[in-house]
């Protein structure tokens, strides 16, 4: 049976992880490719990498630790942040990525997605939606790491990228990222119910049973979180045992963390 | 057990005898930086093809056919490489031969997923998957084997491996005996062949963890087998 898949993100400037992790004994712990390494002997079931770097010479520094994390850490890596063409997403793939995660480029651009997707396979492009909840019902699409508004319906806009060639979501509640409240089930049901592809829930997650909730709860088929692993608050197994003591299939890593 | 040697026997120095060559076709822009690390680190060495005279200067002992996505461009490729007839006579001469998710795919008549014919080397099609609760199939999965074979030695029944796809070749009846594993996503599919040297996975050994080193350690120490005259069990 399909696991579900607990994913841990970790933010990249300019080839360093920013914010803090619990790995002190690390020989440089703001080095990605060895905190990846360290998530995947813990049992990530992929990585995320979210480049935030603000200079485009970020860039270059980018492609060398995805490569030197491909070259560490034998699970999927997805890489986001920046891409805004066909050939910016093939340099990130060649460096050993294997998806590309599309947010504003691809709300600016909607082709971008088809475009990304006929060259590359619809399997290597996520795209990622930032969704505040409106004063009435449903969610906003929002961009530029929630600065802007866009107006665009986040249900509708999943929809919409899902049919352009998106071959999974990565939905992210702006309300709930960084609270630690738990993730927004609502949201995550009405887009994992209105798509068939997977949908990554991202954003508020505080304990083992907030990644229950996203799954059994908002029809996530993987959840993703930073700050509880960086922390040091709950360990990948905590989180993966509470998921099998609930009934969810996942995969249950031979090493211990 | 295959052991997981590391990069010391890639150099030959920590072997006996030099480390196999495998040659792995370069047709599109994916991920190769995981092969090359993985197959090196299970004491490969690699040499990326991107045309037939590269194959031919080669001189390798295996080949790999990697690739994701769907079966038209990649066939298109292929041909604008001319390497299709190689790769058919690389498979007829039974020289080992490791398909990876498309790689695989490609063995069949054709694929549904654009209407693109394949190598035609198995009896069967490429089709979406059935009843799949999720498209595409993302995730770690487990792979159930349906008769031992040496690709998993050392590997636990129905070990997770990763997996990213829509579509799996059908084997049609009169090849069933090349069934090596099978895979439940909805409906059970074929996640992995073997019939004597032609061997091929649906899931990414090269991204699943440490029993996906495992099985491209064993593939390696198939192909030194066959480079030392042993028959490979089918």
């Amino acid at each position: 049976m399909l696991r579900r898949r607990v994913i841990p993100c970790l933010d990249v400037a300019n080839g360093r992880v920013v914010k803090g992790t619990r790995f002190v004994d690390l020989v440089d712990e703001g080095d990605p490719p060895e905190l990846a390494a360290r998530y995947a002997a813990e049992g990530a079931d992929e990585l995320v990498f979210l480049d935030i770097s603000a200079a485009p010479e970020g860039r270059g520094t980018l492609l060398e630790i995805v490569e030197r994390t491909a070259r560490r850490a034998f699970i999927p890596l997805t890489v986001g942040g920046g891409v805004r063409t066909v050939d910016e997403m093939r340099a990130v793939l060649r460096a050993g990525a294997d998806k590309v995660s599309l947010n504003t480029a691809a709300v600016a651009d909607p082709a971008l997605i088809t475009r990304c997707a006929a060259r590359f396979g619809r399997q290597a492009v996520v795209v990622a939606i930032d969704a505040r909840r409106t004063p009435g019902e449903g969610w906003e699409v929002l961009v530029r790491g929630g600065r802007d508004t866009t107006g665009l319906d986040a249900v509708g806009w999943a929809a919409s990228a899902v049919d352009l060639g998106a071959g999974e979501l990565l939905v992210t509640s702006i309300d709930r990222d960084g609270t630690q409240a738990g993730f927004d089930t609502d949201l995550l049901r009405a887009i994992s119910r209105a798509v068939e592809v997977p949908v990554i829930a991202s954003g508020g997650a505080a304990g083992p049973a907030d990644f229950v909730a996203a799954v059994v709860d908002g029809g996530a088929d993987a959840v993703l979180a930073a700050s509880i692993f960086h922390r040091g608050i709950h360990t990948i197994a905590e989180v993966k045992a509470a998921m099998a003591a609930a009934g969810l299939p996942v995969r249950l890593s031979p090493v211990a963390a | 057990m295959t052991s997981v040697t590391g990069a010391t026997a890639a150099d030959g120095t920590a072997a006996t005898r030099p480390a196999p060559l495998v040659a792995v076709v370069d047709y599109g822009a994916g991920n190769l930086v995981s092969i090359d690390q993985a197959m090196t680190s299970v004491g490969a060495r690699i040499a990326f093809v991107r045309s037939a005279d590269e194959l031919a200067d080669a001189t390798a002992d295996a080949l790999i056919v990697p690739g994701v996505g769907a079966a038209g461009p990649a066939m298109e490729r292929l041909t604008e490489a001319g390497l299709v007839e190689p790769i058919r006579h690389w498979i007829a001469d039974d020289r080992p031969y490791l398909g990876i998710c498309l790689g695989l795919q490609l063995l069949f008549e054709g694929s549904d997923e654009d209407g693109a014919t394949t190598f035609g080397i198995l009896p069967g099609r490429t089709r979406r998957l059935v009843d799949a609760p999720t498209l595409p199939h993302i995730g770690w999965n487990q792979v159930e084997r349906r008769r031992p074979h040496p690709l998993f030695e050392g590997i636990a029944p129905a070990a997770d491996f990763y997996f990213v796809h829509s579509f799996a070749g059908a084997v049609a009846p009169e090849a069933a005996d090349a069934v090596a594993a099978e895979t439940t996503h909805g409906r059970p599919f074929v996640s992995a062949i073997a019939r004597g040297n032609l061997l091929g996975v649906q899931f990414h050994p090269e991204r699943s963890g440490d029993d996906g080193l495992r099985l491209l350690g064993n593939f390696a120490a198939l192909v030194r087998a066959h480079v030392d005259g042993v028959a490979v069990p089918a």
